[in-house]
């Protein structure tokens, strides 16, 4: 088990280092960062200027340190269209976009599990086909588009919901189900899928030839062996949760890191958007560690080192 | 089908009517989803290949025509449109029916090309990987991991900021993005394909690597690619709407479906159709190619039932 978690965790410390690399190449890939972070029409002195002022002409080798032993403090420069600290300013949205991703999991859950257990229980019943509607729905209807069709029904025509910022209780109702509706899909079809596969098993024949209750079978040996593949598909799907934020939140005006990183984008900010990268991608990897923790608690195969 | 062993009572039609009507509601479900999702797939990916393909020749306009006169008219159904533009048109006066059949284009080379160089780099990769093993494996596959640990999106679109808007350069960008994927389920295959009595009497006969891998591990490896493929193509299609409507993609000019919901997006209370139809256009793409992928996979891959998934 300590042997399986410092593997994990030394994987993720590899990545984490990969990730700033990439980062610190990305913004260079063009070969001049100073006017990529100036405006198109900047003059040739603006761009000195920013030259100057980031150190983008000193060799590359002292400029990778510097980034490096800066990102380990968490500190990625000063934002340029803020002026402060890129940091702290990712920071302060992460309380808003943690609530909308985890009411969006939630939401999820709650009505996806049911329908991917009904599902794989009674293929080809009504609730099954409902499930695997939504399950097709949630991997073709682009959730950016069905957010603006949402505003324009429930929001403007019905005037049920607000439809943009975060001040009432329903603020977060649209934003949420629209960021979720993805992740219920893939949970309605990796919970059927695994239903169907575990209630096939010879332990659950077993367990009922023994005459157990069917509900202590549901519980017992189908849901624990549901809820492993169910765990890892949940911990991917924040990571894309985080990713889709980017256009809900842009389009319920959300003040969270999707909405930041847009306008970071837009203003051509490439600090904030170092520390944006680097920040979401941490809360990815623990995220990735965090399952593979629960792995380990659900399935005594993993505890016991036999994977 | 593995699904069909749970249920001893079948009706066989809908006329069955010994059957309860449950049971009948059952078959007609199980029915269209087996054998007519696949083809519905099939009808819809067509429809938009044509569009694509014959778009100057069935669209009644040029899609960047201004009619300024004519700006903001709504579909038909409404009032004030006309059947002369279907689906309204824009604030320039654009016909959006003609946008909406030249922004297929768009969708579909993304979606082409970046398929088709993600596949080829992933499987290349995938396939040295998985074949040689060992050191050459891990340091691959930890690459592999790197990118898929990721949050993709964000990513992409950091990279599409920088690089700035144009076609080639979203090709680029989704299909080096996305290999990785191709990548790792090609090196699981060969790993599988691998051990087969049939690699091992070719390594017996004396074959060499390269007539291994190019006559007897490629071609098994077809199926679950282009099923892949089609997957991933859609989803493309899925991600580079997003990077339109972000400002990220095509640049301004070119009538994408990204560009138009971006556009659609400011007008939306007053005039939505501009953002419903290259919507529904997406969602009609999508829909197709995930069910042609669903019915691929049943036929070109019977190792992967549907229920796996």
């Amino acid at each position: 088990m300590q042997r399986y978690l410092l593997s994990k965790l030394g994987q993720s410390m590899l990545l984490l280092f990969g990730v700033l690399l990439l980062v610190f190449f990305m913004v260079r890939a063009t070969g001049d960062p100073a006017s990529l972070m100036a405006s198109r029409e900047a003059s040739p002195e603006t761009i000195e200027r920013i030259r100057e002022e980031w150190g983008f002409g000193r060799p590359l080798h002292i400029q990778l340190w510097d980034f490096l032993t800066g990102a380990i403090v968490g500190d990625f420069g000063k934002s340029y269209h803020f002026r402060i600290p890129a940091m702290p300013l990712v920071t302060e949205r992460l309380p808003a976009t943690v609530q909308l991703a985890a009411t969006g999991l939630l939401m999820a859950v709650v009505i996806g599990l049911p329908l991917g257990l009904v599902g794989g229980f009674t293929p080809g019943s009504v609730v099954d086909s409902v499930g695997r509607f939504l399950a097709l729905m949630g991997q073709s209807v682009p959730n950016f588009w069905l957010a603006l069709i949402m505003i324009l029904f429930f929001g403007v025509r019905l005037g049920w919901f607000p439809t943009f910022g975060r001040d009432q209780w329903n603020s977060m109702i649209m934003p949420a189900f629209v960021l979720a509706l993805p992740t219920m899909g893939q949970v309605v079809r990796m919970t059927r899928s695994s239903v169907l596969e575990v209630r096939s098993e010879d332990y659950i024949r077993t367990a009922h030839s023994k005459g157990l209750e069917p509900r202590t079978i549901y519980v017992k040996h189908v849901l624990r062996n549901v809820a492993i593949p169910l765990v890892s598909v949940l911990g991917v799907q924040f990571g894309y949760m985080l990713g889709g934020s980017i256009y809900i939140e842009t389009i319920f005006s959300w003040p969270g890191i999707g909405q930041l990183t847009q306008q970071a984008v837009g203003w051509r900010d490439f600090p904030l958007v170092q520390a944006i990268a680097v920040f979401v991608s941490v809360i990815v990897l623990a995220l990735n560690l965090f399952t593979d923790l629960a792995y380990a608690i659900i399935d005594p195969r993993v505890r016991y080192g036999r994977r | 089908m593995e699904e069909d062993r749970h249920i001893p009572q079948k009706a066989d039609s809908l006329l069955d009517v010994d059957r309860t009507f449950r049971d009948r509601v059952a078959y007609t479900g199980r029915f269209l989803w087996r054998d007519w999702g696949g083809m519905i797939g099939l009808v819809l990916f067509l429809v938009v290949v044509l569009a694509a393909v014959l778009a100057p020749v069935i669209s009644p306009y040029d899609p960047l025509e201004q009619h300024l006169q004519d700006s903001k008219m709504p579909p038909p159904w409404e009032e004030g449109g006309s059947w002369a533009h279907p689906f309204g048109t824009d604030p320039l006066g654009r016909d959006m029916f003609s946008r909406v059949i030249h922004g297929a284009r768009v969708s579909l080379t993304v979606g082409f090309f970046g398929v088709l160089i993600a596949g080829s780099i992933g499987m290349v990769i995938g396939a040295i990987a998985g074949y040689f093993g060992g050191q050459i494996d891990s340091v691959i596959m930890g690459g592999v991991n790197l990118v898929l640990s990721l949050p993709y999106l964000l990513f992409v679109v950091f990279i599409a900021a920088i690089l700035g808007r144009s076609l080639l350069n979203v090709i680029l960008i989704f299909g080096i993005t996305d290999a990785p994927i191709f990548a790792r389920t090609t090196r699981g295959e060969v790993l599988r394909i691998r051990e087969s009595a049939y690699v091992e009497s070719a390594v017996c006969a004396g074959a060499r690597w390269g007539r291994i891998v190019f006559d007897h591990i490629l071609p098994n490896l077809i199926g679950s690619l282009v099923t892949l493929g089609t997957f991933e193509m859609s989803r493309m299609i899925f991600y580079e709407a997003g990077l339109g409507f972000l400002g990220l993609s095509v640049p301004p000019s070119v009538p994408s479906w990204g560009n138009m919901l971006s556009s659609g997006r400011q007008y939306l209370s007053s005039y939505p159709w501009i953002a419903t139809f290259p919507g529904l256009a997406i969602v009609f793409t999508s829909l197709g190619m995930n069910l042609l992928g669903d019915w691929l996979r049943d036929v070109l891959d019977p190792r992967l039932r549907r229920s796996r998934r």
